[in-house]
């Protein structure tokens, strides 16, 4: 059988999936719960709450700040502290709301039952309904990124939906939540499926997962066809090739459908694909079927010297200390703690840190591995031209960055790079290339908008 | 509690170092090496010797008392192989004096003074080996037999199956060309009357430093395959054309066309950044080595082909890009 792929570069890196067989376990409540003001892409929320208000699980405490934005509800039940400012994973002190956490009593409008709620049991649901809720319910995109899920199932005029693709990729090394949350609750991940079809008026869904998780495959393989088989939906679990960034979102449409995404500002949707991650799909699910806003998720939290590393369903605002407390406690020496992976993820300043929207994973790296060695010269070797999924040359946009040709680098497409930092774990030389593409990145885009701005 | 140490992503590295690919290339040497030894004798290992030790001296020398770098930087492993391949590029009967001296030019001249690994333009083995060519041309084309064990600077020479080529075009004979050895011979390099360059003698040997090579991710395919390939149709077109040309079997198995395809024009510093680029520079140095081989004074074109398309390689980086994701229009 011929296994999908993307069609430029990719690395593998060493799998490391720990926690693979772990099943999920309830995260202990905080004593206290941080909610930082900004954990999506857009607009910060704006606080509804004040000191003192008390506030049950479910409870709004932010409304959305604009229209790319989404709302913040409480994930625990007690007595808002204050409105403050606290580290989060950018490493800068950010709004945040603090609340003092006293029993775990929950809204009444959530259905906290386990019963399945299907589709056909609520005929009247319309796609406008779904995107409505979804957009009250504070979904945004659960595989990091934060993106606000009701935009994404609205596409501009100019693009046509034609599929929805399903991220369970998961390429990442060491994070396993996707996984978990698919062997667990699969029948209400393709009831969410079933609700973004409807809601971007489509009728063919893909669930993109690699190879290296042949129970989920499986498993999703055979539910699918007892759902949809011989529906007016056309589902297909696509096993893809075990390979980084095949999680990409652009990575994971050229695999699936063959389509590739052109160069920024084009996005999926422009190509019909609109990609949500498994988890947004479960949250969807969650936020139309069961009246539930977003407050928690599943988590993995691990690492090579981390005891008890596994996976939680673990309330939002939680610190990360706890969940590493409950995993036998930070190992001895200089760590580097990570929210996400370790490709893409984020090295934090502060255990204190609180599990937001987006955090997928709590990656613990000790040792050697969590020190960088010291740069040597371009050997001129092109591996990193090699594995950029892209198809960009990593070197020459790192030196264009380094000697702020920023002309250059908008003529050599550094706008494309999503990232993924193939080049910087491939390069022999162990040059921080990335890190150079990054700032030359961001100033390039800035030089653009600002451009179009005057226009 | 430890501290945490916070640096931007990736926090990870794969496996690659330029030890491992410098080490890797030189393990990729030695079924070459070993063929050499075993075809020339002492010659072949004092010269390897002499070449290797006096290019890891320099590169030793200018880093620390004239570039007075931190780190040195022959730990790296390139001096070693710049060492291997020049000697693989010298008759094993050339005398330790004319090896030093190619020796700093390799490694002062064509590697140091531009900056030291990752800067140089050309090949430094190979500006070594024409900076020798020039300066030494009747020690630098006299050629030993191959089967003679003790003999260094005593060896019997002769003719090697470049000059037969040579020798065949010029006179307009093509009877000449039977004095070659059959393709077979050439291959594992069991010529008894001919003799060539240290290195260039055993294609069986290059192949297997070839496969390593890919195996281990060292190079790709595209430079050694467009090299060979271009010259074998070339050369095969020239010998359809008439047979004074030799037939394109012999021309990649004499010379140094096999070396150079697999070992000095596939040189990270000096090659193109980008597989198509790297298609390109292959295509002209094929092309040019034959140019070179056919109406050119020298026997052998491969040296001086490499040198040439080194100079090509910034130009080639700058137009040649790769295909960018999201370039072709989506199939519907």
């Amino acid at each position: 059988m011929n296994i999908k792929t993307f069609s430029i570069g990719g690395i593998h890196p060493d799998e490391n999936k720990l926690t693979h067989e772990a099943v999920t376990q309830k995260a202990a409540l905080p004593k206290q719960a941080i909610f930082p003001l900004s954990q999506h892409i857009g607009a910060p929320a704006k606080p509804v709450v004040q000191k003192g208000d008390k506030v049950k699980v479910g409870t709004l405490i932010a409304e959305a700040g604009g229209f790319v934005s989404a709302p913040i509800y409480s994930s625990v039940s007690g007595t808002v502290f204050k409105i403050d400012t606290a580290i989060d994973a950018t490493g800068y002190r950010k709004p945040v709301i603090i609340i003092n956490v006293e029993g775990d009593e929950w809204e009444e409008c959530i259905d906290r039952s386990d019963k399945l709620e299907t589709v056909e049991a609520h005929p009247e649901l319309t796609p406008e309904d779904i995107i409505n809720r979804v957009k009250e319910a504070g979904v945004t995109g659960m595989g990091g990124a934060g993106f606000p899920t009701f935009i994404k199932l609205t596409p501009p005029p100019t693009a046509k939906a034609e599929c929805v693709i399903i991220n369970a990729v998961e390429c990442e090394p060491y994070i396993t939540a996707d996984f978990r949350l698919m062997m667990e609750k699969a029948d209400e991940i393709l009831v969410g499926l079933e609700l973004l079809m409807i809601a971007a008026k489509v009728t063919t869904g893909y669930i993109g997962i690699e190879i290296n998780k042949p129970a989920a495959i499986e498993l999703l393989t055979k539910k699918c066809a007892e759902k949809f088989g011989g529906s007016k939906y056309n589902v297909e679990v696509v096993p893809l090739k075990q390979r980084y960034p095949q999680g990409g979102e652009k990575q994971l449409v050229d695999a699936v459908i063959q389509r590739q995404v052109p160069a920024p500002p084009a996005i999926p949707v422009n190509v019909g694909a609109i990609v949500q991650n498994v988890g947004t799909a479960f949250a969807v699910y969650e936020a139309v079927m069961k009246h539930k806003p977003l407050f928690e998720r599943y988590t993995t939290v691990t690492g090579k010297l981390l005891q008890k590393p596994g996976n939680f369903l673990v309330r939002m605002g939680t610190p990360m200390q706890d969940l590493i407390d409950a995993c036998g406690g930070m190992p001895e020496g200089d760590n580097k703690l990570l929210a996400g992976g370790p490709m893409m993820g984020k090295a934090l300043t502060s255990t204190e840190v609180p599990i937001c929207k987006g955090t997928n994973s709590v990656t613990i790296i000790s040792g050697e591995e969590a020190r960088r060695k010291e740069p040597q010269p371009c050997i001129r070797c092109a591996k990193c031209v090699l594995v950029c999924p892209m198809g960009l040359e990593p070197y020459l946009l790192a030196k264009l960055s380094e000697v702020k040709n920023w002309d250059r680098c908008e003529h050599e497409d550094i706008v494309n790079c999503i990232e993924c930092g193939s080049c910087q774990f491939t390069c022999p030389a162990y040059r921080p290339l990335l890190d150079n593409i990054r700032q030359g990145k961001a100033i390039v885009m800035g030089i653009i908008r600002s451009r179009a701005a005057k226009n | 509690m430890g501290k945490l140490i916070v640096s931007l992503s990736p926090h990870a590295h794969g496996r690659q170092s330029i030890e491992r690919n410098m080490y890797g290339v030189i393990i990729a040497l030695m079924p070459a090496m070993l063929a050499s030894f075993y075809f020339f004798g002492l010659g072949s290992v004092i010269v390897t010797a002499t070449s290797v030790a006096a290019c890891c001296f320099f590169e030793w020398a200018i880093c620390k008392y004239i570039l007075k770098k931190k780190e040195n930087t022959l730990l790296d492993g390139s001096a070693v192989i710049t060492g291997l391949l020049l000697a693989f590029n010298l008759p094993s009967n050339l005398p330790i004096w004319i090896i030093l001296i190619g020796a700093l030019f390799a490694i002062g001249v064509a590697k140091m003074t531009f900056g030291g690994l990752g800067n140089n333009i050309f090949n430094p083995a190979l500006v070594g080996r024409a900076a020798l060519l020039v300066a030494f041309p009747a020690q630098m084309t006299t050629w030993p037999k191959i089967g003679q064990w003790d003999t260094y600077l005593d060896a019997e020479t002769g003719a090697t199956p470049l000059s037969i080529i040579n020798w065949a075009i010029r006179s307009g004979d093509a009877s000449i060309l039977e004095q070659l050895p059959s393709s077979f011979d050439l291959f594992l390099g069991n010529h008894s009357g001919g003799a060539g360059a240290m290195g260039e003698i055993c294609a069986l040997a290059l192949l297997f430093g070839l496969a390593f090579m890919l195996y281990e991710k060292i190079i790709t395919w595209h430079i050694p395959v467009s090299i060979l390939g271009t010259a074998f149709v070339f050369s095969g077109l020239l010998h359809l054309a008439s047979p004074v040309y030799p037939d394109p079997m012999s021309v990649l198995l004499t010379g140094g066309i096999m070396l150079g395809a697999i070992f000095m024009a596939t040189d990270y510093v000096t090659s193109p950044m980008t597989p198509k680029g790297q298609i390109i520079y292959g295509v002209a140095i094929g092309f040019l080595t034959i140019v070179i081989r056919n109406w050119g004074s020298y026997p052998e074109g491969m040296s001086f082909a490499i040198l040439i398309m080194n100079a090509f390689t910034p130009l080639i980086n700058n137009y040649v890009k790769p295909k960018r994701f999201g370039e072709v229009p989506a199939k519907q």
